[in-house]
């Protein structure tokens, strides 16, 4: 599965444990209007980690957190290569 | 009077002719009016030498009913945005509540049908003020805070106003500053804020509950708030927001957490012109300390050195404080606040690293995830129910928007037999009864199968960092 799906994927899921609705995913989706909060993209972060085995975040100390959805996941492949 | 320190809230608000506000979502309130106007309809007076439990919906109200209460209540409980319903009676029990002040958000209880109620509004009516009977002076009123660390019933914390606001009494407000807050006044955090911006004479402007986070930085940008506060992962999620760029505070303040050097990074970056500072305080110990120099953890000499009447010291790895500042006591239970000494034991587990001491989370493990705390046994306890799990370990992981999150390692009572199928429906099991059981924060993000947890000699779980 490619990191975009795998993402994906993860944001479906966590939106359905936590009981919210996940808006339609594109790059230019504002990552605070996805309907995740910060528990949330915390538990998404944790489950990327364990899904594809960075977090890219924690490994550098200067990565800013991304503001829409297609930066997000340009973070993880950039990370992952 | 002899001096201004014993001045309750309200006499402070009278001087000056400057207008000063309250601002929430949907309202502002000139709190300046409440110098010769009310918002509890005019019945202050029937509180006076009662135990006022403010439990209002909206901060702003209870920003009002605050003001107007100093001096005048035996004792204000301050009740906090999250309180859980089912401990309203201990609370009202607890702190001899006699009266309550409620707006149209608040919840109803049973635990309020003795009490005497008192409606507060966000306008402010044209009153005069209530006046104590001759001779009785403005009392000193007890302001209780409730903690939030604790399982159960929160513990009731009392303060006087002069240590609560021993932090910034005697300062000089600049007329330009306009405060703004991510915290909640209703918790220590917050309180802090609302006490200086009222007896500093400043306008601040509230979060509301529910408010998505750009509409909340509009609204402080368009007010034009030049000092802002929060938590770290107040700041990390309002560092996600496009709308971040609508603010461009003088001064950014970090506490409730730890601040970690990623997040003074990225707030110097974002804000390369304001001062970026965190500061350590807890609603039992008060305010302790303020860093300025943008790197994380506080300097060595912080510790055994008088500043501003604070002393420091550390004592069998957690830091301790005795200053003006702790609060009085506790209300109900044989805890006691301080030790004999005065100092309170924080629980905040700190390490030496080079010149700086740098904070190594809550001591027994308490876990802080965004600002909620977390007891491991908790949830330990829910994953113990699991008739295949023989024991668990839940710890904190660290992550880059909470701080912290949940992660659990788990021992099988017959890890050789499972088939890894096996094991995954076990993962899911033990995953839908925390589910089940816990709010999502204490809910661990992932399970591990271990075949062994360390345990000491004592017979508990060894528990690391």
């Amino acid at each position: 599965m490619s990191v975009k799906l795998t993402i994906m994927d993860q944001m479906a899921e966590i939106a359905r444990e936590h009981g919210k609705i996940l808006a339609p995913l594109h790059d230019d989706l504002v990552l605070l209007d996805s309907g995740l909060d910060s528990l949330g993209f915390a538990v998404l972060v944790a489950r990327l980690e364990d899904r594809l085995g960075v977090d890219p975040f924690t490994a550098s100390e200067d990565a800013q957190f991304p503001l829409t959805f297609g930066d997000f996941v340009k973070v993880y492949e950039n990370g992952l290569h | 009077m002899a001096c201004t320190e014993a001045l309750t809230l309200r006499q402070n608000i009278g001087g000056g002719s400057a207008e000063r506000f309250f601002f929430d979502r949907n309202a502002r309130a000139r709190f300046s009016d409440l110098a010769a106007g009310t918002s509890l309809g005019g019945r202050l007076g029937e509180l006076a030498g009662k135990s006022v439990l403010v439990a209002t919906g909206s901060q702003l109200t209870s920003a009002l009913a605050l003001i107007e209460l100093d001096g005048i209540a035996r004792r204000i409980t301050i009740l906090p945005p999250d309180a859980d319903p089912d401990h309203l009676e201990a609370i009202v029990a607890g702190a001899d509540i006699d009266a309550v002040v409620l707006d149209r958000q608040s919840f109803e209880s049973a635990a309020f049908d003795s009490c005497l109620r008192v409606s507060a509004t966000a306008q402010i009516t044209p009153a005069a003020p209530f006046a104590a009977p001759l001779a009785a002076p403005a009392r000193e009123t007890e302001w209780v805070m409730l903690t939030s660390g604790t399982t159960g019933v929160p513990k009731m914390v009392v303060h006087t106003l002069a240590g609560l606001s021993a932090a910034f009494r005697g300062r000089k407000s600049d007329d330009s500053i306009v405060w703004g807050t991510f915290y909640d006044i209703r918790r220590y955090g917050g309180l802090q804020i609302f006490l200086r911006a009222v007896l500093g004479g400043v306008s601040l402007v509230l979060s509301s509950a529910g408010e998505p986070i750009g509409d909340h930085l509009d609204r402080l940008g368009s007010h034009g708030v030049t000092h802002l506060l929060g938590t770290p992962t107040h700041w990390r999620r309002a560092l996600m927001s496009p709308a971040i760029g609508k603010i461009s505070p003088r001064y950014v303040r970090l506490s409730g957490e730890i601040a970690d050097q990623a997040i003074l990074d990225s707030l110097r970056n974002a804000f390369p012109q304001a001062t970026v500072s965190h500061a350590y305080a807890s609603t039992e110990a008060g305010v302790a300390f303020e860093v300025r120099d943008g790197l994380a953890g506080f300097p060595v000499e912080f510790v055994e050195r008088h500043r501003d009447g604070v002393e420091m010291k550390v004592l069998q790895g957690s830091l301790r404080i005795r200053s003006p500042r702790t609060a009085l006591r506790y209300i109900g239970g044989d805890a006691a606040l301080a030790d004999r000494d005065g100092f309170v034991d924080t629980g905040d587990m700190i390490e030496l690293n080079g010149d700086r001491y740098v904070f190594a989370g809550r001591r027994g493990g308490i876990i802080n995830i965004g600002g909620l705390k977390v007891h491991p046994e908790e949830v330990e306890a829910v994953i113990n129910r699991h008739p295949q799990v023989r024991m668990s370990l839940v710890r904190p992981k660290a992550n880059p928007i909470t701080g912290s999150i949940v992660i659990a390692d788990v021992v099988l009572k017959s890890a050789n037999q499972n088939s890894p199928d096996a094991m995954r429906v076990v993962k899911g099991d033990i995953l839908k009864l925390c589910r089940d059981a816990l709010p999502r924060h204490k809910v661990p993000v992932a399970i591990s199968f271990v075949p062994v947890l360390d345990v000491a000699a004592t017979g508990k779980l060894v528990r690391h960092g």
